[in-house]
């Protein structure tokens, strides 16, 4: 097994699926002679040329529509919107043709798209670069949603993706794209649905996807050794649908809950998290369940202050504590 | 066209008139719900144009009011009254209703209700086409004013760029629901609007079938012959409002009359009388056939057919049962 960075997770899993299928394509802006803006589609525009490899005009609803339409005729499109943020423009596209189409055709179309698209927060990019959008596209019927927290999820979930005869929307990060991990040197596909339990423990739940996971593994680090508390992580990787029964188990397991993400907290994960465990095992808590949320505002540009907006590991420190009446 | 094929045309626009007359009835009587856009006016645009084009073959894609696109792709008639009781045997097994049209297997690609939204989808299909490398070509059908969408820009400019299989039709009936189209856009005449992109355009009468085939003619062997995407406006007009919750009162009286002298049935029907092609009778007989195959089959079937079963409520969501959701491991 083979420790690679996430962007070529992400580009062997485009290289693979060409090759296995001459119906996969992929389009976005600046994705072939360029390579990509964060590098997942380095040289495969030399290798499979520009029909299969398609740099776009700066058109993203369009562009996102013509990759739905050719699905409707059996191309495979993986769709690179730059970053989530212009994903807005092509909202029309992805939830009102790609995510109904079957339904509304009564089973006779399908719209086998897959759309990735870097989001989140890096370093100081402004309020109109550093949207959060899973909360938006995990709320549409018909439209898959999963994010990796690893390269091994990436490579996996992509292919996976492709092969679906479902639109599935794969939320990456852009501060992610250079994470090492180990990723199968044999063919892989990750499920597009469930959960990953990625620590193990008996005291309290902590829920993140993305890059939250990380801050939850680094908070569960701090809280065994110096707290005392084993908390388990639990990898969300699937936004929709939700592991409804794999967020019961671990719930009715630790009996307390924590759901980090990296969004505000209104109509979220956290939100929706919550719901499910409402919903599925109420009587299991012995603590109200907390989330751990950006700060509800456009994101800043000055340095401090974007910091103070988004949550980090010792934000998740902070809230178990708290939790336990140690804060 | 030869002399059967207009008697066949006539006959089939005849169709779609008494088809779209009796939706308005059924719908008076609450038969059918939500939103209705009927297209009498209208019918020598699409009968026109695929009269040139291959039904069935070629991928036809449109906006709401599409169901006589769907029945001349070859939709049964049966299958899409039924779609707009909301019946199981609808074309969209009641789950699409009027604005969502849908028969695939004779290259129908469905009726869509967001204004401009098949613009980008209609290039795509070309996309398509043009990578599996067959002779279909993408025909898109939409009214003049889904030109001041961003996806009408944002398609011609890559159908262009990629010389697409693409026809684009703009049914311009002069009216954007019930805003005229002097007071919703600059540029009147659409045919000029694409010629920023590069595209082959042109516009004709849309209420005289026969010229509407010719144009079209000119319009599909451009396409399939690999020449890139065309632009055909056809200047048409609709006799009633926008939808069945317009009450058209912002249309002139005279305006009306107008359009009414050139109709696109009479015009075809006087034109074959005048040639001895058919007789008054012969006409006549042809309606009522046609009534009677609309009351005695369309809608007994529609009125007889079940309703879709609640058990079956989420079904068509999401695939059913794909393998790769579960994932798979190479060992």
């Amino acid at each position: 097994m083979a420790e690679i960075m996430f962007w070529e997770a992400v580009r062997r899993a485009h290289d693979e699926e060409m090759a296995n299928d001459p119906l996969v394509i992929c389009m976005g802006e600046d994705i072939g002679v360029v390579g990509g803006t964060y590098k997942a589609t380095q040289g495969l525009y030399d290798k499979y040329g520009p029909e299969r490899v398609m740099d776009t005009p700066i058109s993203e609803n369009g562009f996102t529509g013509l990759a739905i339409g050719a699905s409707f005729l059996g191309v495979r499109p993986i769709v690179e919107i730059m970053s989530v943020n212009f994903a807005w423009l092509a909202l029309d596209q992805i939830a009102n043709s790609a995510a109904k189409v079957r339904y509304m055709s009564g089973g006779q179309l399908t719209s086998p798209v897959v759309i990735r698209s870097p989001g989140g927060t890096a370093h100081q990019l402004g309020a109109q670069h550093s949207a959060r959008m899973e909360k938006i596209f995990m709320g549409i019927a018909g439209l898959r949603v999963v994010t990796p927290s690893s390269p091994r999820q990436a490579y996996g979930l992509i292919k996976s993706a492709v092969r679906c005869n479902d639109p599935v929307f794969i939320n990456e990060h852009e501060l992610m794209y250079n994470m090492k991990g180990e990723v199968p040197d044999k063919e892989y596909f990750h499920p597009l649905e469930g959960s990953e339990v990625v620590r193990q423990g008996r005291d309290v739940t902590l829920f993140g996807y993305n890059i939250s996971v990380h801050w939850a593994k680094q908070a569960a680090d701090v809280l065994a050794k110096d707290h005392g508390i084993e908390a388990e992580v639990i990898d969300l990787y699937a936004l929709n649908p939700l592991d409804r029964a794999g967020i019961a188990a671990s719930v009715s397991k630790t009996h307390r809950a924590v759901i980090v993400e990296e969004a505000e907290a209104p109509v979220g994960v956290g939100s929706e998290v919550m719901a499910i465990i409402n919903e599925e095992c109420f009587f299991e808590l012995d603590a109200a369940p907390v989330r751990v949320s950006a700060v509800n505002i456009p994101i800043p540009y000055n340095h401090h202050l974007e910091k103070a907006t988004i949550p980090n590991a010792k934000w998740v420190v902070q809230a178990v504590l708290k939790m336990f009446g140690k804060g | 066209m030869n002399a059967a094929d207009k008697k066949r045309v006539l006959r089939e626009m005849l169709y779609a008139r008494r088809f779209e007359e009796r939706c308005y009835e059924a719908y008076v009587e609450r038969k059918i719900g939500g939103f209705l856009h009927l297209y009498p006016g209208q019918e020598a645009c699409v009968h026109g144009v695929m009269e040139a084009a291959r039904p069935g073959h070629d991928y036809v894609i449109t906006g709401y009011r599409d169901h006589v696109h769907a029945i001349k792709c070859g939709a049964d008639p049966k299958e899409v009254m039924a779609e707009l009781y909301g019946k199981e045997t609808g074309s969209s097994k009641g789950r699409g209703g009027s604005m969502h049209i849908f028969d695939v297997k004779h290259h129908f690609m469905g009726g869509y209700a967001l204004v401009g939204g098949p613009f980008p989808l209609a290039a795509g299909m070309a996309k398509a086409i043009k990578m599996k490398g067959g002779d279909e070509i993408a025909i898109c059908f939409l009214g003049d004013a889904a030109n001041n969408q961003g996806t009408f820009h944002e398609s011609l400019n890559m159908a262009a760029l990629w010389k697409l299989p693409v026809l684009y039709v703009c049914e311009n009936n002069l009216y954007g629901i019930g805003t005229r189209i002097d007071r919703s856009t600059a540029v009147i005449e659409q045919h000029k609007r694409v010629s920023g992109y590069n595209i082959a355009a042109a516009h004709e009468d849309g209420q005289d079938v026969e010229k509407v085939y010719a144009a079209a003619k000119i319009a599909v062997d451009h396409v399939r012959s690999g020449k890139g995407p065309y632009f055909l406006e056809l200047m048409t007009y609709r006799y009633r409002g926008h939808s069945m919750s317009d009450s058209n009162a912002y249309r002139a009286k005279d305006e009306e009359r107008m359009w009414s002298k050139r109709d696109p049935i009479i015009m075809l029907r006087d034109r074959l009388i005048s040639a001895g092609a058919i007789s008054m009778e012969e006409y006549e007989r042809m309606d009522k056939e046609v009534l009677d195959d609309i009351e005695l089959n369309v809608i007994k079937f529609s009125e007889e057919s079940p309703e879709p079963s609640l058990s079956e409520l989420t079904k068509y969501v999401l695939a059913e049962n794909d393998p790769w959701v579960r994932g798979k491991k190479v060992s």
